[in-house]
């Protein structure tokens, strides 16, 4: 994943793959994931492109850590 | 390289509970909540604004029963629908920011009174009132703000305004009081409405950091649960059906104008407490233990207005100063106006488990209806102490009748209206309790102690009363 752009990091024990954040997300950069998490839920993923760092899944997200955004300082 | 990293403040990092948990940091709610969107604003604030440490957060009942397991700040979990009276309490006592955290059953329903009354009064408490159309912790009944033709569990037509009544809508009535400073509803529905409801829940902690009174935010807010929609396809109902019975928008907004309030600083110190509850002039207390000393259970009655409930005070203070165990419980209400009114005392050398007297040793009756009403309750060997002026009497078995001319012997003594005071004298007199002289003195010196002028004419009252059980009664 290149780390010089804006990416989300998403804690997959705690998402619940309520959606969303897939929803909110202005460049459609987040998906459904399909591995199974031990709880049983399938956490949302990050495809890897395409982050602008707007923090629309973090304010949709209902999880207090189950999501932050990181953006590289240039 | 260096970041800039988002993520929630003001939460704290785990929230353990009983047990371990497969997810030690993840919430309890459902998945596509609105309560964690909202949590995560409000905590956002108070940390933005350095609030933490002086915010005090109300839990209701309701699915957010829990929040004290995620806000760092102070906490405090309130019964049903009362966070506005404990948000009171809390904001008057201290110097310190309030936000009280409702849903639509707690606010609207069975808070609806404390949270208007609260309202009016312009308390100093951000609320923040989650309004999802039901019940969420208890299943999906109806709330009040379940909307017209919503199908709830408890209304699975849909509700029906013939039936059921209308929507509640919150925001309107609360801006029809004059003291709200701030109100506003909002949405976290999509991202738009959430980024404005972030602004607005800002602008609501703003005003409990400058001090300026009563903001209410309306938030409406998903339960995909309960409604049994997705998460996204609840959202899109939030945009669609639920604005439409709930408008949103500002409703009030003074924040300019309002000036931060200043209430009396309340007084807490030790002195301010003594004072108030006249600790001067309690009795001091004597620390021994007579294993001799037997319990009295005594029961006084008589009309409203006869001095039944200040007898029974009086026997209080008297058993304190002489250093015992003792509870006074009234029992009055209806009887008040023309039935009877009495109260129960205990004294004991022991603690005492209850206050309430079933079987006294001791009655004292002014009057026929109390006579009549407990005297078959009366211990045998028991006494009952009755006024003279009831006539003939015919008492139960084994129990000691004392017919005491109360308010003759009060007129008597020079003070018409000491009937009560007779009675306290003659259950000395008789040794009925076992307290001594002195105690009875210095309960008559309490009782009086805001009338210094009364206590020798009652001193006086006492001794006469004394002297005529000495000559009177075998």
């Amino acid at each position: 994943m290149d780390k010089t752009t804006p990416y989300p990091k998403i804690n997959a024990l705690e998402c619940k793959s309520c959606g969303r954040c897939v929803d909110a997300c202005p460049k459609q950069c987040l998906e459904i994931g399909n591995e199974l998490n031990v709880r049983g839920y399938r956490p949302v993923v990050y495809k890897g492109e395409g982050c602008i760092g707007c923090a629309s899944c973090f304010y949709t997200c209902p999880e207090p850590h189950a999501l932050e955004i990181h953006i590289p300082k240039k | 390289m260096e970041e800039k990293i988002i993520r929630t403040q003001g939460i704290y990092a785990e929230f353990p509970r009983k047990g371990p948990s497969a997810a030690p940091s993840a919430t309890h709610y459902c998945p596509g909540c609105g309560h964690g969107i909202i949590h995560k604003l409000i905590a956002e604030a108070l940390a933005d604004y350095g609030l933490q440490d002086r915010a005090v957060v109300i839990s209701p009942v309701g699915c957010a029963v829990f929040a004290y397991y995620y806000f760092d700040a102070g906490n405090i979990q309130v019964a049903h629908g009362r966070a506005p009276a404990v948000a009171t309490g809390v904001s008057r006592a201290q110097d310190c920011v309030v936000v009280s955290y409702q849903g639509d059953g707690d606010l609207a329903s069975i808070g609806l009174n404390e949270t208007l009354q609260a309202a009016n009064r312009g308390e100093k408490i951000a609320v923040f009132f989650v309004n999802n159309t039901v019940y969420g912790m208890t299943g999906g009944q109806m709330a009040p703000t379940t909307l017209i033709g919503e199908k709830t569990v408890t209304c699975p037509d849909g509700r029906d305004p013939l039936t059921q009544g209308y929507p509640t809508h919150m925001c309107e009535l609360i801006s029809t009081l004059k003291a709200p400073v701030f109100v506003e509803r909002v949405a976290v529905s999509d991202i738009k409405n959430i980024r404005n409801a972030r602004r607005v829940i800002r602008k609501a902690i703003e005003i409990q950091k400058e001090g300026k009174g009563y903001a209410f935010v309306e938030i409406l807010s998903p339960c995909p649960t309960n409604l049994g929609k997705s998460s996204v396809a609840n959202n899109e109902w939030i945009n669609t059906e639920m604005v439409k019975e709930f408008p949103l928008g500002n409703y009030r907004d003074n924040t300019a104008t309002a000036e931060p309030i200043v209430r009396a600083k309340s007084d807490f110190t030790t002195e301010s407490l003594e004072k108030l509850f006249d600790i001067a002039n309690i009795p001091a207390t004597i620390e021994h233990k007579d294993p001799n000393f037997k319990e009295s259970q005594v029961k006084i009655s008589g009309f409203g207005g006869q001095g039944v409930l200040s007898l029974g005070t009086m026997l209080t203070q008297a058993a304190q100063a002489a250093g015992k165990q003792v509870t006074w419980y009234p029992s009055y209400g209806p009887e008040q106006r023309g039935g009877t009114s009495n109260c129960s005392v205990i004294i004991s050398e022991d603690r005492i488990g209850s206050p309430v007297v079933y079987h006294p040793d001791l009655l004292v009756a002014m009057n026929r209806p109390s006579l009549e009403k407990f005297q078959n309750d009366v211990k045998p060997g028991g006494t009952i102490m009755y006024d003279a002026i009831i006539g003939d009497v015919k008492l139960p078995e084994g129990v000691r009748g004392v017919a005491v001319p109360a308010q003759e012997l009060a007129i008597q003594a020079g003070n018409p209206k000491g009937a009560n005071t007779i009675m306290f004298g003659v259950i000395l007199g008789l040794g009925l309790t076992g307290l001594p002289d002195t105690a009875f003195q210095s309960a008559l010196a309490a009782s009086f102690a805001k009338k210094p002028k009364l206590i020798p004419m009652n001193l006086e009252v006492l001794a006469f009363a004394q002297k005529w059980v000495k000559e009177n009664v075998k």
